[in-house]
């Protein structure tokens, strides 16, 4: 079995970021441990349940009279390795506000509507390609409690559980041209601009729908794994 | 518990607007590199996506905290424990995957009649702020996944202010950890964070903590 890579910690943000106060007093004091061993799990897919069908479409699975209200989505892109290899059979669950910033968790404060036909959240498995595609509606700004006056930008989660451990990653996509973007610690605790602006999706007029919903592109790139990724390395251990 | 509140969409009524506290320079329209995509935090409002079962949202349940069907061949175990804050506060917002291999030390890499996937989620809070902020998982001890090593689970730790995920090893008290080539890795001092206590027999805790002479220590993987 090869060493792990490691975390691509040059690409991620800071553990502990002052101006985003939780960071503080939840990062690890230490720096995590470096080893030259682990075990197949580092590079074995998870077996995944298979998913309700429809989980993809969020403007369908919260349903209880009626459609969701908001801009409708399709948020598509493709999920590779840092090698632009494709992964396939990865899991990505996101989750989301409403178009109207809110959150159906029940700890949610923001007085703003819940929205009885939006869940806001959803589940699917890439295809052979790596590509994936979730139908949904575009979220609002939220206020949080962080400093004065502070908004997330328009974001939606993603969580991605790729080719084993080595390739797990939590994060957040944003929209282009938000302009709470710059006043955001959580986004700009990555602090190349060039690299935080990954998490930023594109328009695409080319896959917009007519007459149905905008398109928006994120491509998702995983870091980590083996030190020497060769395919003869992926089942041994 | 305002510390508690700061991220949860809590506003402070005196907020009268105006200036911002934080500003970074706008570089939206800088072309992006490419790479990795960074890490970013799970947030507080996860639970109804990722661990919706146990905390009684609609939508369907497709990871568990119990591990092991009753076709599951292995010692039935179950581990509990609780994540622990710079000021030894316990956390009720963070998440818990436990990934592990059979009994036989094997990974489920592809659909097994046993429907055993040696993959589960357990959230801290499913009471809420003022509940119970144990994560429970209730599976099978694992054999040792390679020759000389000792067995282990592994758990992947994602909470609000945890920028990026952390990933820990559980040892158990009864097999020759010490002696394990991962653990050897580790400062001497600090290996004793990754081995279970067992409370009795058949149920270990293992209790997380970010901070403190007892910081448990994590991997870089
Ligand atoms: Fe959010």
């Amino acid at each position: 079995m090869k060493a792990p890579l490691g975390r691509r910690w040059h690409h991620m943000p800071e553990m502990s970021f002052p101006d985003y106060k939780s960071s503080v007093s939840r990062a690890p004091g230490e720096a995590p441990v470096k080893v030259d061993k682990w075990d197949a799990s580092l590079v074995l897919r998870p077996v995944w349940p298979s998913l309700p069908s429809g989980d993809a479409d969020l403007t369908a699975n919260g349903r209880t009279n009626g459609e969701p209200i908001g801009e409708r989505l399709l948020v598509e892109g493709k999920l590779t390795e840092e090698t632009g290899r494709p992964v396939p059979g990865a899991l990505i669950e996101i989750w989301q506000a409403n178009a109207a910033g809110r959150y159906i968790h029940k700890e949610e404060c923001h007085p703003a509507p819940l929205d009885p036909n939006f869940m806001g959240a959803g589940r699917t498995i890439t295809a052979a390609d790596g590509s994936y595609r979730f139908i949904t509606v575009k979220p609002g700004s939220y206020p949080w409690g962080n400093h004065r006056n502070a908004w997330r930008p328009a974001h939606i989660h993603f969580s991605v559980f790729g080719v084993g451990i080595g390739q797990r990653l939590v994060t957040q996509m944003y929209f282009p041209g938000d302009p709470t973007l710059p006043y955001d610690p959580i986004f700009n605790a990555t602090t190349d601009a060039a690299v935080r602006n990954r998490m930023i999706c594109q328009f695409s007029i080319e896959d917009t729908v007519p007459n149905w919903a905008h398109c928006y592109k994120f491509d998702i790139c995983l870091g980590g794994g083996i030190a020497t990724p060769f395919e003869e390395d992926r089942h041994d251990g | 518990m305002m510390a508690d509140a700061e991220d949860v969409g809590a506003m402070d009524p005196d907020d009268k607007g105006g200036i911002h506290d934080f500003s970074y320079e706008d570089a939206r329209s800088v072309p992006r590199s490419s790479g990795p995509t960074p890490s970013q935090t799970v947030g507080p409002f996860f639970a109804y996506g990722l661990t919706p079962g146990a905390y009684r949202y609609r939508l369907p349940e497709i990871h568990r905290t119990a591990l092991a069907g009753p076709e599951v061949a292995g010692d039935r175990i179950t581990l509990e424990g609780q994540v622990f804050d710079a000021a030894g506060v316990s956390v009720h917002d963070a998440m818990v995957e436990l990934l592990q291999a059979d009994c036989n030390g094997t990974y489920a890499w592809e659909q097994r009649n046993d429907g055993f996937t040696g993959y589960g989620r357990a959230g801290t809070g499913a009471e809420g702020p003022k509940g119970d902020t144990h994560f429970k998982f209730h599976t099978i001890k694992p054999g040792a996944t390679l020759p000389e090593h000792a067995p282990f689970l592994t758990l992947i730790l994602t909470m609000r202010g945890l920028l990026n995920h952390c990933v820990t090893r559980v040892y158990f008290p009864e097999d020759a950890w010490a002696d394990d080539p991962v653990v050897l890795q580790v400062p001497q001092s600090r290996r004793a964070t990754l081995v279970a206590e067992a409370i009795e027999p058949g149920r270990y805790r293992f209790n997380i903590r970010m901070r403190g002479d007892q910081e448990t220590v994590f991997f870089d993987v």
